[in-house]
């Protein structure tokens, strides 16, 4: 029996986990079992999952893993991640909506924001409508878990023509004392001609175990709306990430999607935009920054299925240290999506021996009249350039602090909130002391 | 203030500096000319510190210290500036944050006080009115979408924002107009001064028409074969740089 426990994997483990806690967890219990059992069928990737290649993600889950943390930080160490002064902030903690903690009192007309699980009790009709519509369990096993597992997160509504001014920023914060495995999940939902900028940042406090997120948000863009989304991944050594981000663009609407990576000892992205309607807009910019051991890895999937539309891909990355970065950018241009434009770049400079980068972008374009394009370049700083600023009296360490700033601003000065865009550029210039 | 004996570079095992010697002092300006592939900017790029030409024989004496031990960047901090012939374009760093990271460099070197950011702007708009730079050209990021005129312009900028005590101009002639000839040439002039030394390089006599060198010396096959005054410079412009291969072979 004692083998018994010590050979059972990971996926055992949360199967077990699952029927334990499956009579507590809210809402529709179908919806779950298929999704845990799309899991069983898929497991947790290993190596030789096409997608799953470049991070051995089996590997960070050996070994013992919690489903429940019970530590809570202090109210100073949450002031202290509200970065942006004027914003509407969401607490979550864990993986679950901390109201008190949330800055969410004189909320504009037209906004609802509350709990996953309060969202299911009021029987909203705009979040029965949406809910898991849109990632599909059977597409990866991550989207698959969650679904079944998760037990909180944040519900975002922006009503009809209404124009939130200020940030929604959703802090997820985790912070624990034994290793744990949590499943937060959101949904945003911008209906027709309203606009709303949303950032979510993941952050670790006091964490002395590993916290592995498997988080997903769903997004839905309806026509004519504009939504500037933000993600600052930045949890320390001890945080490992999957997030998950299902994109659904409407017609004439307008998405721009933001990834900085700035630490977390593992993180994947999964980013999927499907634009399914006409004269749709889609920008999605990305900056990594790995060192040491990190493994960061982002995955990107441009759905265009209607014609007439515009994607633009950026996504850079600056690679130290033993890290390895991953880039797989795959762009749809289904049949009907004809005169589409898509375009997609991705460049990295590495800056040591050790590091490995893996950069794969894939186009399947199935329209006749479309302009796309790809490009990807891995290089080093450039030596010209580093003994031009050495000849002006600028020392080796400045010289490519500078230049590798340079390389990263095209990304950071995508970002709209000028608030936000300070404190990316802070927190690279730590990185790079 | 200079004195380079007997110096011997080479790159990629092909000798190009065949025992230069040559000494400068404060307040002068040497002319370097010679024909294409003498060797004239590999003098540049060895006086400046690039790491792709390997010494081989010689010393350079600069101010009583040996150059040729010295980092590009410490070099540079005392007080050697080249003009390059090809000013790099770098995307993303500013004109006024590169000056601003090198002046702070350069003070942090010589134990001095970081420079307060009036001060600071101060010099950049007197410097600016000294070299006729125009200053959306100084807000931009160094020499991007520049045209080879504002870059040589920008790097005059550069030297009178750095104030060095030897400055080397490598080719800085090279692709200006006469208008731009005029600007470049009347920015080293005010610049000149009896604290400083400046070197030209130059394969034309017409730069020194503008700045008006006491010495000149021309560079053949890695050696200087001939020194003399600017008439020199007129003679060689008058009988071409054969006379002097002749001479040479001869």
């Amino acid at each position: 029996m004692e083998t018994a426990i010590k050979t059972s994997t990971i996926k055992d483990k949360l199967i077990f986990e699952y029927e334990n806690s499956k009579l507590f967890l809210f809402g529709d219990t179908q919806l779950r079992d298929k999704a845990m059992e799309s899991f069983y069928k898929q497991g947790i990737p290993t190596r030789k999952h096409e997608e799953y290649k470049y991070i051995r993600v089996d590997l960070m889950l050996k070994g013992a893993f919690d489903f429940s943390t019970s530590k809570n930080c202090s109210d100073a160490q949450i002031e202290s991640l509200k970065f942006l002064k004027e914003a509407y902030v969401v607490i979550i903690e864990n993986g679950v909506f901390v109201e008190g903690a949330s800055n969410l009192e004189k909320l504009p007309k037209g906004l609802t924001i509350c709990s996953l699980v309060d969202a299911v009790k009021s029987n909203s009709p705009v979040f029965e409508k949406h809910y898991a519509q849109y990632a599909d369990v059977k597409a990866d096993p991550f989207i698959a878990l969650n679904t079944a597992m998760t037990k909180d997160g944040v519900f975002i509504h922006v009503a009809k023509n209404a124009i939130i001014e200020k940030p929604i920023h959703i802090i997820h914060i985790s912070t624990v004392s034994e290793n744990t495995i949590i499943h937060p999940r959101n949904l945003i939902v911008v209906d027709e001609n309203s606009q709303a900028k949303i950032i979510e940042s993941f952050e670790t406090i006091d964490a002395t175990a590993k916290i592995f997120s498997n988080a997903l948000t769903e997004i839905v863009v309806d026509k004519h709306a504009i939504v500037d989304h933000y993600k600052i991944q930045d949890e320390k050594e001890l945080g490992y990430l999957v997030n998950t981000t299902q994109v659904i663009q409407q017609k004439q609407s307008v998405f721009s999607t933001h990834t900085f990576t700035l630490s977390g000892s593992l993180v994947r992205n999964n980013l999927t935009l499907v634009l399914d309607g006409e004269h749709i807009e889609s920008h999605l910019n990305g900056l990594y920054l790995t060192a040491g051991n990190q493994v960061v890895d982002n995955h990107t999937v441009v759905d265009h299925r209607k014609p007439n539309c515009n994607s633009n891909e950026l996504y850079k990355g600056i690679i130290e240290g033993k890290s390895t970065a991953t880039f797989n950018g795959k762009i749809f241009v289904r049949k009907d999506a004809q005169k589409t434009n898509a375009f997609q770049s991705n460049k990295n400079i590495l800056l040591s021996q050790a590091g490995t980068i893996n950069t794969k972008p894939q186009l399947e374009i199935y329209a006749d009249d479309v302009k796309c394009s790809h490009g990807s370049t891995t290089g080093k700083l450039d030596e010209a350039k580093i003994f031009y600023l050495r000849a002006r009296g600028i020392g080796v360490v400045n010289a490519k602090k500078l230049l590798t700033h340079a390389f990263a601003s095209e990304v950071v000065n995508t970002i709209k909130i000028e608030a936000l865009r300070d404190y990316v550029e802070e927190n690279i210039s730590k990185t790079f002391q | 203030m200079l004195s380079i004996k007997n110096l011997h570079a080479s790159i990629d095992g092909n000798e190009i500096l065949k025992g230069i010697n040559l000494e400068i002092k404060v307040g002068e300006v040497h002319a370097i000319m010679g024909p294409n592939g003498s060797g004239k900017s590999t003098l540049a790029a060895v006086l400046a510190g690039r790491s792709e030409y390997d010494v081989t024989a010689g010393e350079v004496i600069y101010n009583g210290v040996n150059l040729l031990e010295l980092e590009a960047e410490d070099r540079a901090r005392e007080g050697v500036f080249l003009a390059f012939q090809y000013p790099i374009e770098i995307p993303g760093v500013s004109n006024i944050n590169f000056l601003k990271t090198a002046i702070g460099e350069i003070r942090a070197y010589k134990g001095l006080d970081p420079m307060s950011a009036k001060d600071f702007l101060k010099m950049m708009k007197e410097k600016q009115q000294l070299v006729e730079i125009d200053r959306t050209l100084i807000n931009r990021s160094i020499n991007e979408g520049f045209s080879g005129g504002e870059k040589k312009r920008n790097e005059i900028f550069q030297m009178a924002m750095l104030e060095p005590k030897l400055s080397i101009l490598d080719e800085t002639d090279s692709g200006l107009d006469i208008d731009a000839l005029r600007i470049v040439s009347s920015g080293v002039n005010k610049l000149k001064s009896k604290e400083n030394a400046t070197i030209i390089i130059t394969h034309y006599q017409r730069l020194l028409d503008y700045i008006v060198p006491d010495f000149v010396h021309v560079l053949y096959n890695g050696k200087i074969v001939k020194s003399g005054t600017k008439e020199l410079a007129l003679e060689l412009e008058e009988r071409g740089y054969d006379y002097i291969k002749e001479e040479v072979e001869a």
